[in-house]
Protein backbone atom coordinates (compact mmCIF):
# COMPACT_ATOMS: atom_id res chain seq x y z
CA UNK A 1 0.00 0.00 0.00
CA UNK A 2 1.42 3.60 -0.85
CA UNK A 3 -0.26 5.30 1.83
CA UNK A 4 -1.26 4.60 4.59
CA UNK A 5 -3.67 6.19 7.64
CA UNK A 6 -4.46 5.51 10.55
CA UNK A 7 -6.69 7.28 13.55
CA UNK A 8 -6.18 10.50 12.03
CA UNK A 9 -8.50 12.99 13.37
CA UNK A 10 -8.09 17.08 12.92
CA UNK A 11 -10.35 19.76 14.81
CA UNK A 12 -11.08 23.47 13.86
CA UNK A 13 -12.08 25.04 17.34
CA UNK A 14 -15.66 23.65 18.05
CA UNK A 15 -15.61 21.82 14.09
CA UNK A 16 -14.87 18.23 13.32
CA UNK A 17 -13.23 18.15 10.37
CA UNK A 18 -12.09 14.54 10.42
CA UNK A 19 -12.87 12.07 12.59
CA UNK A 20 -10.51 8.67 13.28
CA UNK A 21 -9.78 7.97 9.55
CA UNK A 22 -8.13 4.73 8.04
CA UNK A 23 -7.99 4.44 5.11
CA UNK A 24 -4.95 2.20 2.56
CA UNK A 25 -4.17 3.69 -0.57
CA UNK A 26 -3.19 1.08 -3.18
CA UNK A 27 0.35 1.99 -5.02
CA UNK A 28 -0.03 2.74 -8.60
CA UNK A 29 -3.79 3.60 -8.40
CA UNK A 30 -5.68 6.43 -9.14
CA UNK A 31 -8.05 6.94 -6.16
CA UNK A 32 -10.85 9.98 -5.62
CA UNK A 33 -12.00 11.50 -2.40
CA UNK A 34 -15.69 12.12 -3.49
CA UNK A 35 -18.17 14.03 -0.62
CA UNK A 36 -19.50 17.56 -0.50
CA UNK A 37 -18.52 20.62 0.17
CA UNK A 38 -16.94 20.71 4.08
CA UNK A 39 -17.38 17.14 4.17
CA UNK A 40 -13.25 17.14 5.27
CA UNK A 41 -11.61 15.36 1.97
CA UNK A 42 -9.74 18.27 1.15
CA UNK A 43 -8.25 18.80 4.80
CA UNK A 44 -7.20 14.48 4.22
CA UNK A 45 -5.44 15.42 1.30
CA UNK A 46 -3.55 18.60 2.29
CA UNK A 47 -2.70 16.46 5.65
CA UNK A 48 -1.05 13.77 3.69
CA UNK A 49 0.63 16.19 1.78
CA UNK A 50 1.43 18.29 4.92
CA UNK A 51 0.22 21.37 4.57
CA UNK A 52 -1.67 20.37 7.49
CA UNK A 53 -1.13 18.94 10.61
CA UNK A 54 -3.05 15.92 11.72
CA UNK A 55 -4.35 15.72 15.66
CA UNK A 56 -3.84 12.24 16.21
CA UNK A 57 -2.86 9.07 14.15
CA UNK A 58 0.06 8.30 11.81
CA UNK A 59 0.39 8.88 8.14
CA UNK A 60 2.84 6.75 6.47
CA UNK A 61 3.74 7.29 2.97
CA UNK A 62 5.63 3.97 1.02
CA UNK A 63 6.30 2.59 4.21
CA UNK A 64 8.21 6.00 5.67
CA UNK A 65 6.55 7.28 8.41
CA UNK A 66 5.53 10.73 7.22
CA UNK A 67 3.44 12.27 10.25
CA UNK A 68 5.69 14.88 11.36
CA UNK A 69 7.87 15.56 8.18
CA UNK A 70 7.54 19.16 6.69
CA UNK A 71 5.98 18.82 3.20
CA UNK A 72 9.21 20.15 1.68
CA UNK A 73 10.43 15.86 2.46
CA UNK A 74 7.28 14.23 1.86
CA UNK A 75 8.27 13.91 -2.02
CA UNK A 76 4.40 14.48 -2.97
CA UNK A 77 3.39 16.56 -6.23
CA UNK A 78 0.30 18.86 -5.11
CA UNK A 79 -1.78 20.44 -7.49
CA UNK A 80 -4.39 23.14 -6.07
CA UNK A 81 -7.94 24.17 -7.75
CA UNK A 82 -6.21 27.81 -8.47
CA UNK A 83 -3.35 26.29 -10.22
CA UNK A 84 -1.14 28.24 -7.57
CA UNK A 85 1.33 29.59 -10.35
CA UNK A 86 4.77 31.46 -10.13
CA UNK A 87 3.20 33.97 -11.85
CA UNK A 88 6.48 35.91 -12.38
CA UNK A 89 8.12 33.02 -13.60
CA UNK A 90 8.10 31.43 -17.44
CA UNK A 91 6.13 28.31 -18.41
CA UNK A 92 9.09 26.62 -18.18
CA UNK A 93 10.64 28.48 -15.04
CA UNK A 94 7.05 27.07 -13.49
CA UNK A 95 8.20 23.43 -14.52
CA UNK A 96 11.71 23.49 -13.43
CA UNK A 97 10.96 24.93 -9.93
CA UNK A 98 10.86 22.23 -8.10
CA UNK A 99 14.48 20.54 -9.98
CA UNK A 100 15.84 23.58 -9.54
CA UNK A 101 15.07 23.56 -5.86
CA UNK A 102 17.27 20.20 -6.06
CA UNK A 103 19.96 21.15 -7.65
CA UNK A 104 20.16 19.22 -10.59
CA UNK A 105 22.85 20.26 -13.59
CA UNK A 106 21.07 22.53 -15.89
CA UNK A 107 21.31 20.25 -19.10
CA UNK A 108 19.26 17.81 -17.00
CA UNK A 109 16.68 20.26 -15.80
CA UNK A 110 16.31 21.37 -19.50
CA UNK A 111 15.71 17.98 -20.94
CA UNK A 112 13.44 17.09 -18.21
CA UNK A 113 11.36 19.82 -18.74
CA UNK A 114 11.25 19.64 -22.30
CA UNK A 115 10.01 16.14 -22.03
CA UNK A 116 7.11 17.41 -19.29
CA UNK A 117 5.87 20.30 -21.59
CA UNK A 118 5.75 17.39 -24.21
CA UNK A 119 3.68 15.69 -22.00
CA UNK A 120 1.15 17.89 -20.98
CA UNK A 121 0.89 19.81 -24.80
CA UNK A 122 2.25 22.44 -23.69
CA UNK A 123 5.85 22.80 -25.60
CA UNK A 124 4.86 25.51 -27.87
CA UNK A 125 3.95 27.83 -24.64
CA UNK A 126 7.38 27.51 -22.30
CA UNK A 127 8.83 31.01 -22.70
CA UNK A 128 4.66 32.32 -22.17
CA UNK A 129 4.15 33.90 -18.86
CA UNK A 130 1.50 31.85 -16.73
CA UNK A 131 -1.17 35.00 -16.86
CA UNK A 132 -0.77 34.67 -20.72
CA UNK A 133 -2.38 30.90 -20.67
CA UNK A 134 -5.77 29.57 -20.13
CA UNK A 135 -7.34 27.93 -17.22
CA UNK A 136 -7.09 24.36 -18.83
CA UNK A 137 -3.46 24.96 -19.59
CA UNK A 138 -2.26 26.48 -16.29
CA UNK A 139 -3.81 23.75 -14.92
CA UNK A 140 -1.56 20.86 -16.91
CA UNK A 141 0.82 23.28 -16.38
CA UNK A 142 0.77 22.96 -12.34
CA UNK A 143 0.45 19.20 -13.30
CA UNK A 144 3.88 19.03 -15.03
CA UNK A 145 5.36 21.17 -11.97
CA UNK A 146 3.92 18.54 -9.75
CA UNK A 147 5.35 15.90 -11.71
CA UNK A 148 9.45 16.96 -12.41
CA UNK A 149 10.13 16.10 -8.99
CA UNK A 150 9.05 12.68 -9.81
CA UNK A 151 6.96 12.45 -6.84
CA UNK A 152 5.41 9.38 -5.00
CA UNK A 153 1.95 10.19 -4.85
CA UNK A 154 0.62 12.84 -6.48
CA UNK A 155 -2.17 14.68 -4.57
CA UNK A 156 -5.14 16.88 -6.70
CA UNK A 157 -7.13 19.16 -4.68
CA UNK A 158 -10.54 19.86 -6.70
CA UNK A 159 -8.26 20.44 -9.85
CA UNK A 160 -10.53 20.85 -12.49
CA UNK A 161 -13.14 22.67 -10.14
CA UNK A 162 -12.48 26.15 -11.59
CA UNK A 163 -12.58 25.43 -14.99
CA UNK A 164 -16.02 25.59 -17.15
CA UNK A 165 -17.80 22.23 -18.20
CA UNK A 166 -16.23 21.41 -21.46
CA UNK A 167 -12.56 21.90 -20.63
CA UNK A 168 -13.28 20.08 -17.46
CA UNK A 169 -14.51 17.00 -19.24
CA UNK A 170 -11.25 17.38 -21.72
CA UNK A 171 -9.14 17.44 -18.84
CA UNK A 172 -10.70 14.74 -16.90
CA UNK A 173 -10.40 12.06 -19.54
CA UNK A 174 -6.38 13.38 -20.57
CA UNK A 175 -5.75 13.03 -16.25
CA UNK A 176 -7.02 9.67 -16.76
CA UNK A 177 -5.17 8.84 -20.20
CA UNK A 178 -1.41 10.54 -18.44
CA UNK A 179 -2.26 8.01 -15.53
CA UNK A 180 -2.42 5.17 -17.56
CA UNK A 181 1.04 6.12 -19.36
CA UNK A 182 2.93 7.34 -16.05
CA UNK A 183 1.08 5.22 -13.25
CA UNK A 184 1.74 7.45 -10.19
CA UNK A 185 0.14 6.85 -7.35
CA UNK A 186 -2.78 9.36 -7.51
CA UNK A 187 -5.22 10.98 -4.88
CA UNK A 188 -7.63 13.45 -6.33
CA UNK A 189 -10.22 15.21 -4.32
CA UNK A 190 -13.41 16.11 -6.36
CA UNK A 191 -17.38 17.04 -5.21
CA UNK A 192 -18.50 16.10 -8.89
CA UNK A 193 -19.61 12.02 -8.75
CA UNK A 194 -19.65 11.84 -12.78
CA UNK A 195 -15.91 12.92 -12.10
CA UNK A 196 -15.12 10.32 -9.23
CA UNK A 197 -17.26 7.67 -11.49
CA UNK A 198 -15.49 7.92 -14.81
CA UNK A 199 -11.81 8.54 -14.09
CA UNK A 200 -10.99 6.88 -10.75
CA UNK A 201 -10.29 3.19 -9.86
CA UNK A 202 -11.29 3.76 -6.57
CA UNK A 203 -13.58 6.24 -4.50
CA UNK A 204 -13.34 7.01 -0.89
CA UNK A 205 -17.06 8.72 -0.11
CA UNK A 206 -16.15 11.23 2.70
CA UNK A 207 -19.18 13.10 4.14
CA UNK A 208 -18.66 15.01 7.46
CA UNK A 209 -15.42 14.06 8.61
CA UNK A 210 -16.10 10.01 8.18
CA UNK A 211 -15.48 7.38 5.39
CA UNK A 212 -18.91 6.53 4.42
CA UNK A 213 -17.67 4.11 2.00
CA UNK A 214 -14.75 2.79 -0.23
CA UNK A 215 -14.96 0.75 -3.35
CA UNK A 216 -14.90 0.74 -6.96
CA UNK A 217 -16.96 2.88 -8.85
CA UNK A 218 -19.47 0.11 -10.01
CA UNK A 219 -19.34 -1.67 -6.52
CA UNK A 220 -20.74 2.00 -4.96
CA UNK A 221 -22.82 2.87 -7.63
CA UNK A 222 -24.81 -0.86 -7.72
CA UNK A 223 -24.16 -1.25 -4.08
CA UNK A 224 -24.32 1.83 -2.16
CA UNK A 225 -23.58 1.40 1.70
CA UNK A 226 -26.39 3.92 2.85
CA UNK A 227 -28.64 6.16 1.62
CA UNK A 228 -26.09 8.90 1.55
CA UNK A 229 -23.85 7.07 -0.50
CA UNK A 230 -27.39 6.18 -3.20
CA UNK A 231 -28.25 9.59 -3.49
CA UNK A 232 -24.68 11.11 -3.97
CA UNK A 233 -23.38 8.82 -6.66
CA UNK A 234 -26.70 9.36 -8.92
CA UNK A 235 -30.65 10.05 -8.81
CA UNK A 236 -32.64 7.67 -6.77
CA UNK A 237 -35.97 6.85 -6.21
CA UNK A 238 -38.63 4.94 -4.25
CA UNK A 239 -40.25 1.87 -6.19
CA UNK A 240 -42.30 0.07 -3.73
CA UNK A 241 -40.17 1.04 -0.63
CA UNK A 242 -37.03 -0.06 -2.27
CA UNK A 243 -34.67 2.70 -3.11
CA UNK A 244 -33.57 1.92 -6.96
CA UNK A 245 -31.56 4.06 -9.61
CA UNK A 246 -34.36 5.89 -11.92
CA UNK A 247 -32.89 4.70 -15.09
CA UNK A 248 -33.39 0.68 -13.19
CA UNK A 249 -36.76 0.81 -13.49
CA UNK A 250 -39.03 -1.27 -16.42
CA UNK A 251 -41.74 0.47 -18.07
CA UNK A 252 -44.71 -2.26 -19.28
CA UNK A 253 -47.73 -0.97 -21.17
CA UNK A 254 -49.90 -4.59 -20.08
CA UNK A 255 -50.25 -5.91 -17.18
CA UNK A 256 -46.79 -7.60 -15.22
CA UNK A 257 -47.58 -9.67 -11.76
CA UNK A 258 -45.92 -7.72 -8.80
CA UNK A 259 -45.38 -4.40 -10.91
CA UNK A 260 -46.90 -1.02 -9.51
CA UNK A 261 -49.42 0.35 -11.28
CA UNK A 262 -49.72 3.95 -11.42
CA UNK A 263 -50.57 6.69 -14.37
CA UNK A 264 -47.55 9.65 -16.41
CA UNK A 265 -47.98 12.43 -14.32
CA UNK A 266 -45.38 14.54 -16.34
CA UNK A 267 -43.22 14.00 -19.15
CA UNK A 268 -40.01 15.70 -19.25
CA UNK A 269 -37.46 15.02 -21.95
CA UNK A 270 -33.61 16.45 -21.39
CA UNK A 271 -31.60 16.13 -24.44
CA UNK A 272 -31.00 12.36 -24.78
CA UNK A 273 -33.29 10.92 -21.91
CA UNK A 274 -36.87 11.46 -20.98
CA UNK A 275 -37.81 11.62 -17.61
CA UNK A 276 -41.05 10.23 -16.18
CA UNK A 277 -42.98 10.72 -13.20
CA UNK A 278 -45.38 7.86 -12.24
CA UNK A 279 -48.28 8.55 -9.89
CA UNK A 280 -48.87 5.11 -8.43
CA UNK A 281 -52.74 4.06 -8.40
CA UNK A 282 -54.40 4.29 -4.82
CA UNK A 283 -54.32 8.15 -4.26
CA UNK A 284 -50.50 8.39 -3.08
CA UNK A 285 -49.72 12.30 -2.09
CA UNK A 286 -47.92 13.94 -5.37
CA UNK A 287 -44.59 13.79 -3.68
CA UNK A 288 -44.65 9.53 -3.95
CA UNK A 289 -44.46 9.68 -7.42
CA UNK A 290 -41.68 7.51 -8.90
CA UNK A 291 -39.42 8.82 -11.14
CA UNK A 292 -38.37 6.86 -14.53
CA UNK A 293 -35.58 7.60 -16.87
CA UNK A 294 -36.10 6.21 -20.31
CA UNK A 295 -34.34 6.89 -23.71
CA UNK A 296 -36.38 8.72 -26.58
CA UNK A 297 -36.63 5.72 -27.68
CA UNK A 298 -38.42 3.62 -25.29
CA UNK A 299 -40.85 6.52 -24.33
CA UNK A 300 -41.95 7.57 -28.07
CA UNK A 301 -45.82 7.04 -27.28
CA UNK A 302 -45.81 7.98 -23.47
CA UNK A 303 -48.14 10.96 -22.44
CA UNK A 304 -49.07 12.61 -19.36
CA UNK A 305 -52.59 9.76 -18.54
CA UNK A 306 -50.84 7.06 -19.84
CA UNK A 307 -51.40 3.82 -17.75
CA UNK A 308 -48.01 2.06 -16.84
CA UNK A 309 -46.53 -1.18 -14.86
CA UNK A 310 -43.79 -0.73 -13.28
CA UNK A 311 -40.78 -3.35 -12.12
CA UNK A 312 -37.33 -3.20 -11.02
CA UNK A 313 -35.27 -3.71 -13.74
CA UNK A 314 -33.74 -7.45 -13.63
CA UNK A 315 -29.28 -6.10 -13.78
CA UNK A 316 -28.91 -10.02 -14.34
CA UNK B 1 -12.11 79.60 -19.31
CA UNK B 2 -10.73 79.20 -22.46
CA UNK B 3 -7.71 77.57 -22.10
CA UNK B 4 -9.68 74.54 -20.56
CA UNK B 5 -12.39 74.88 -23.23
CA UNK B 6 -9.41 74.59 -25.87
CA UNK B 7 -7.95 71.39 -23.60
CA UNK B 8 -11.29 69.82 -23.89
CA UNK B 9 -12.11 69.96 -27.28
CA UNK B 10 -8.72 69.03 -28.38
CA UNK B 11 -8.66 65.80 -27.71
CA UNK B 12 -12.62 65.47 -28.69
CA UNK B 13 -11.95 66.49 -31.92
CA UNK B 14 -8.92 64.16 -32.98
CA UNK B 15 -10.97 61.33 -32.06
CA UNK B 16 -13.60 61.97 -34.70
CA UNK B 17 -10.23 62.16 -37.27
CA UNK B 18 -8.43 59.01 -35.83
CA UNK B 19 -10.93 56.34 -35.12
CA UNK B 20 -8.01 54.27 -33.24
CA UNK B 21 -8.33 56.83 -29.93
CA UNK B 22 -10.78 55.82 -27.42
CA UNK B 23 -11.82 58.60 -26.01
CA UNK B 24 -15.14 59.25 -25.61
CA UNK B 25 -16.47 63.31 -24.95
CA UNK B 26 -16.42 62.51 -20.91
CA UNK B 27 -13.20 60.70 -21.10
CA UNK B 28 -11.71 63.73 -23.03
CA UNK B 29 -12.71 66.03 -20.57
CA UNK B 30 -11.02 64.05 -17.55
CA UNK B 31 -8.00 64.53 -19.17
CA UNK B 32 -8.38 67.64 -20.30
CA UNK B 33 -8.65 68.57 -16.42
CA UNK B 34 -5.57 66.31 -15.76
CA UNK B 35 -3.36 67.80 -18.00
CA UNK B 36 -4.56 71.09 -16.74
CA UNK B 37 -3.99 70.88 -13.68
CA UNK B 38 -0.76 68.93 -13.80
CA UNK B 39 0.42 71.94 -16.13
CA UNK B 40 -0.38 74.94 -13.10
CA UNK B 41 0.53 72.87 -10.13
CA UNK B 42 3.70 70.84 -11.32
CA UNK B 43 4.73 70.89 -14.84
CA UNK B 44 5.03 75.09 -15.31
CA UNK B 45 6.28 75.73 -11.94
CA UNK B 46 9.04 73.15 -11.93
CA UNK B 47 10.45 74.66 -15.57
CA UNK B 48 10.24 78.23 -13.79
CA UNK B 49 12.79 76.31 -10.77
CA UNK B 50 15.01 75.02 -13.99
CA UNK B 51 14.92 78.22 -16.11
CA UNK B 52 15.66 80.25 -13.19
CA UNK B 53 18.51 77.89 -12.25
CA UNK B 54 20.18 78.32 -16.07
CA UNK B 55 19.20 82.39 -16.09
CA UNK B 56 22.99 83.64 -15.43
CA UNK B 57 23.96 80.95 -17.95
CA UNK B 58 25.41 77.29 -17.35
CA UNK B 59 28.50 78.62 -15.67
CA UNK B 60 26.99 80.22 -12.64
CA UNK B 61 24.68 77.04 -12.47
CA UNK B 62 27.47 74.65 -12.46
CA UNK B 63 29.72 77.03 -10.21
CA UNK B 64 26.94 77.28 -7.18
CA UNK B 65 26.82 73.39 -7.22
CA UNK B 66 30.54 73.00 -7.17
CA UNK B 67 31.11 75.12 -3.86
CA UNK B 68 32.16 73.39 -1.63
CA UNK B 69 29.34 73.86 1.04
CA UNK B 70 26.83 73.60 -0.95
CA UNK B 71 28.38 70.30 -2.21
CA UNK B 72 28.71 68.75 1.23
CA UNK B 73 25.45 69.71 1.89
CA UNK B 74 23.90 67.85 -1.19
CA UNK B 75 26.29 65.00 -0.70
CA UNK B 76 25.03 64.50 2.72
CA UNK B 77 21.20 64.95 1.90
CA UNK B 78 21.66 61.87 -0.85
CA UNK B 79 23.14 59.54 1.16
CA UNK B 80 21.54 60.15 4.30
CA UNK B 81 18.28 59.91 1.87
CA UNK B 82 19.96 56.72 0.67
CA UNK B 83 20.87 55.12 3.92
CA UNK B 84 17.47 56.02 5.31
CA UNK B 85 15.58 54.70 2.12
CA UNK B 86 18.06 50.73 2.45
CA UNK B 87 16.47 50.64 6.51
CA UNK B 88 13.05 51.49 5.00
CA UNK B 89 13.62 48.52 2.42
CA UNK B 90 14.38 46.15 5.19
CA UNK B 91 12.36 47.22 8.40
CA UNK B 92 9.44 48.43 6.02
CA UNK B 93 9.21 45.04 4.75
CA UNK B 94 9.35 43.38 7.73
CA UNK B 95 6.74 45.08 10.01
CA UNK B 96 4.05 44.88 6.48
CA UNK B 97 4.97 41.17 6.99
CA UNK B 98 4.21 41.23 11.23
CA UNK B 99 1.02 43.08 10.54
CA UNK B 100 -0.14 40.88 7.88
CA UNK B 101 0.93 37.72 8.69
CA UNK B 102 1.11 37.09 12.34
CA UNK B 103 -1.69 37.28 15.27
CA UNK B 104 -0.58 39.13 18.60
CA UNK B 105 -2.60 41.06 21.02
CA UNK B 106 -2.19 45.36 19.68
CA UNK B 107 -1.79 44.17 15.99
CA UNK B 108 -4.31 46.83 15.63
CA UNK B 109 -3.19 49.56 17.62
CA UNK B 110 0.34 48.89 15.37
CA UNK B 111 -1.23 48.94 12.55
CA UNK B 112 -2.70 52.86 13.72
CA UNK B 113 0.62 53.72 15.35
CA UNK B 114 2.34 53.23 11.99
CA UNK B 115 0.62 56.30 10.16
CA UNK B 116 1.55 58.68 13.25
CA UNK B 117 4.89 59.94 11.65
CA UNK B 118 3.16 60.52 8.27
CA UNK B 119 -0.01 62.09 9.58
CA UNK B 120 2.27 64.39 12.41
CA UNK B 121 3.43 68.23 11.02
CA UNK B 122 7.02 66.80 10.48
CA UNK B 123 7.84 70.07 12.76
CA UNK B 124 6.02 68.30 15.31
CA UNK B 125 7.67 65.14 14.57
CA UNK B 126 11.37 67.47 15.09
CA UNK B 127 10.11 68.33 18.50
CA UNK B 128 8.80 65.14 19.49
CA UNK B 129 12.55 63.85 18.24
CA UNK B 130 13.98 66.32 20.02
CA UNK B 131 12.53 66.16 23.40
CA UNK B 132 13.46 62.31 23.70
CA UNK B 133 17.18 62.73 21.76
CA UNK B 134 18.06 66.20 22.68
CA UNK B 135 19.73 68.27 25.14
CA UNK B 136 17.56 67.45 28.31
CA UNK B 137 17.77 63.66 26.57
CA UNK B 138 16.04 61.65 29.40
CA UNK B 139 18.02 58.64 28.31
CA UNK B 140 21.01 61.02 28.26
CA UNK B 141 21.68 60.89 24.12
CA UNK B 142 21.66 63.67 22.69
CA UNK B 143 21.84 63.53 18.79
CA UNK B 144 21.13 67.22 17.89
CA UNK B 145 23.86 68.68 15.54
CA UNK B 146 25.01 65.16 14.46
CA UNK B 147 24.16 63.21 11.22
CA UNK B 148 22.84 60.49 13.45
CA UNK B 149 20.65 62.78 14.64
CA UNK B 150 19.56 63.66 10.72
CA UNK B 151 19.00 59.49 10.03
CA UNK B 152 17.22 58.96 13.22
CA UNK B 153 14.54 62.06 11.87
CA UNK B 154 14.55 60.86 8.40
CA UNK B 155 14.06 57.25 9.16
CA UNK B 156 11.29 58.77 11.58
CA UNK B 157 9.25 60.81 9.08
CA UNK B 158 9.86 57.72 6.07
CA UNK B 159 8.42 55.15 8.06
CA UNK B 160 4.86 54.53 6.59
CA UNK B 161 5.99 54.85 2.97
CA UNK B 162 6.94 50.49 2.44
CA UNK B 163 4.93 49.86 5.30
CA UNK B 164 1.98 51.06 3.29
CA UNK B 165 2.94 50.05 0.06
CA UNK B 166 3.46 46.47 1.08
CA UNK B 167 0.97 45.47 3.04
CA UNK B 168 -2.14 45.57 0.77
CA UNK B 169 0.18 43.38 -2.05
CA UNK B 170 0.93 40.48 0.80
CA UNK B 171 -2.65 40.93 2.11
CA UNK B 172 -3.67 39.94 -1.51
CA UNK B 173 -0.61 37.10 -2.22
CA UNK B 174 -1.68 33.42 -3.39
CA UNK B 175 -0.63 31.31 0.08
CA UNK B 176 -1.26 28.77 -2.41
CA UNK B 177 1.60 29.42 -4.53
CA UNK B 178 4.02 29.09 -0.96
CA UNK B 179 2.33 26.13 -0.25
CA UNK B 180 3.18 24.63 -3.69
CA UNK B 181 6.76 25.83 -3.56
CA UNK B 182 6.67 23.87 -0.34
CA UNK B 183 5.86 20.64 -1.45
CA UNK B 184 8.39 20.88 -4.10
CA UNK B 185 10.84 21.09 -2.28
CA UNK B 186 11.66 24.76 -1.05
CA UNK B 187 12.76 25.91 2.57
CA UNK B 188 10.96 29.12 4.06
CA UNK B 189 14.10 30.96 2.84
CA UNK B 190 14.24 30.00 -0.54
CA UNK B 191 10.19 30.33 -0.92
CA UNK B 192 10.68 34.08 0.43
CA UNK B 193 13.61 34.72 -1.75
CA UNK B 194 12.06 33.09 -5.04
CA UNK B 195 8.24 33.14 -4.77
CA UNK B 196 7.26 35.79 -2.29
CA UNK B 197 9.90 38.80 -2.88
CA UNK B 198 9.54 39.31 -6.70
CA UNK B 199 5.82 39.40 -5.97
CA UNK B 200 6.64 42.29 -3.28
CA UNK B 201 8.95 44.02 -5.40
CA UNK B 202 7.04 46.43 -7.56
CA UNK B 203 5.50 47.36 -4.35
CA UNK B 204 8.71 48.25 -1.87
CA UNK B 205 10.12 50.01 -5.05
CA UNK B 206 6.96 52.31 -4.90
CA UNK B 207 7.19 52.56 -0.95
CA UNK B 208 11.52 52.86 -1.65
CA UNK B 209 10.90 55.84 -3.82
CA UNK B 210 8.44 57.69 -2.00
CA UNK B 211 10.82 57.35 1.62
CA UNK B 212 13.32 58.70 -0.90
CA UNK B 213 12.15 61.31 -2.71
CA UNK B 214 10.68 62.83 0.96
CA UNK B 215 14.13 61.99 2.62
CA UNK B 216 15.80 64.20 0.47
CA UNK B 217 13.20 66.79 0.55
CA UNK B 218 12.57 66.84 4.27
CA UNK B 219 12.69 70.33 5.67
CA UNK B 220 10.39 70.52 8.76
CA UNK B 221 11.64 67.62 11.10
CA UNK B 222 15.48 68.35 10.45
CA UNK B 223 15.22 72.17 11.12
CA UNK B 224 15.14 71.81 14.84
CA UNK B 225 17.45 68.54 14.87
CA UNK B 226 19.98 68.90 12.23
CA UNK B 227 21.95 71.88 13.49
CA UNK B 228 22.43 73.19 10.26
CA UNK B 229 26.26 73.56 10.77
CA UNK B 230 28.70 73.53 7.03
CA UNK B 231 30.00 70.59 5.89
CA UNK B 232 28.55 68.85 9.12
CA UNK B 233 24.93 68.88 9.45
CA UNK B 234 23.60 70.97 6.36
CA UNK B 235 21.18 69.73 4.12
CA UNK B 236 19.90 70.49 1.16
CA UNK B 237 16.70 72.15 2.24
CA UNK B 238 18.16 73.98 4.54
CA UNK B 239 20.66 75.37 2.28
CA UNK B 240 17.94 75.98 -0.18
CA UNK B 241 16.56 78.42 3.30
CA UNK B 242 20.00 79.85 3.67
CA UNK B 243 20.26 80.78 -0.33
CA UNK B 244 16.99 82.53 -0.35
CA UNK B 245 17.19 84.32 3.35
CA UNK B 246 20.32 85.28 1.75
CA UNK B 247 18.58 86.56 -1.92
CA UNK B 248 20.29 84.51 -3.60
CA UNK B 249 17.26 83.14 -5.68
CA UNK B 250 19.53 81.64 -8.91
CA UNK B 251 21.91 79.47 -6.69
CA UNK B 252 18.57 78.72 -4.88
CA UNK B 253 17.42 77.31 -8.00
CA UNK B 254 20.45 75.19 -9.04
CA UNK B 255 20.30 73.61 -5.96
CA UNK B 256 16.32 72.62 -6.14
CA UNK B 257 16.97 71.74 -9.97
CA UNK B 258 20.07 68.86 -8.64
CA UNK B 259 17.35 67.94 -6.45
CA UNK B 260 14.35 67.34 -8.80
CA UNK B 261 17.45 65.32 -10.77
CA UNK B 262 18.75 62.92 -8.35
CA UNK B 263 15.02 62.10 -7.53
CA UNK B 264 14.14 61.38 -11.00
CA UNK B 265 17.35 59.02 -11.25
CA UNK B 266 16.74 57.33 -8.35
CA UNK B 267 12.95 56.54 -8.67
CA UNK B 268 13.86 55.47 -12.32
CA UNK B 269 17.14 53.73 -11.48
CA UNK B 270 14.82 51.45 -8.83
CA UNK B 271 11.93 51.07 -11.30
CA UNK B 272 14.60 49.39 -13.31
CA UNK B 273 16.09 47.17 -10.73
CA UNK B 274 13.25 45.88 -9.51
CA UNK B 275 11.56 45.16 -12.88
CA UNK B 276 15.17 43.14 -13.45
CA UNK B 277 15.51 41.40 -10.58
CA UNK B 278 11.70 40.70 -10.37
CA UNK B 279 12.22 38.82 -13.66
CA UNK B 280 14.86 36.91 -13.06
CA UNK B 281 12.62 35.39 -10.17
Amino acid sequence: MSIEIRGVAKRYGDFTALENIDLSIPTGQLTALLGPSGGGKSTLLRIIAGLETTDSGTVEIEGTEATHLPPQKRNVGFVFQHYAVFKHLTVARNVAFGLEIRKRPKAEIKERVAELLELVHLSQFAERLPAQLSGGQRQRMALARALAVEPTVLLLDEPFGALDAKVRKELRDWLRRLHDDVHVTTVFVTHDQEEALEVADKIVVINQGRIEQIGTPDELYDEPANEFVAGFLGPVTELDGRTVRPHDIDVHREAVPGAVVGSVARVLRVGFEVRLSVLPDGGAPASRAVQVTLTRAHARDLTAGTKVWLTPADRG
Amino acid sequence: MTVATATVTGPARTRRSRPASNLTAASGLGLGVAVLWLSILVLIPLIAVVVAALEGGVGTFWAALTDPQTFAALRLTVLEALGVTALNVVVGTLIAWVLVRDEFPGKRVLDVVIDIPFALPTIVAGLVLLSLYGPASPVGINLVNTQQGIFLALAFVTLPFVVRTVQPVLLELDVDAEEAAASLGAGRLTTFRRIILPSLLPAITAGASLAFARAISEFGSLVLISGNTPYETEVASLKILKFIEGDNQAQAAAVATLLLLVAVVVIVALDLISRRVARRG
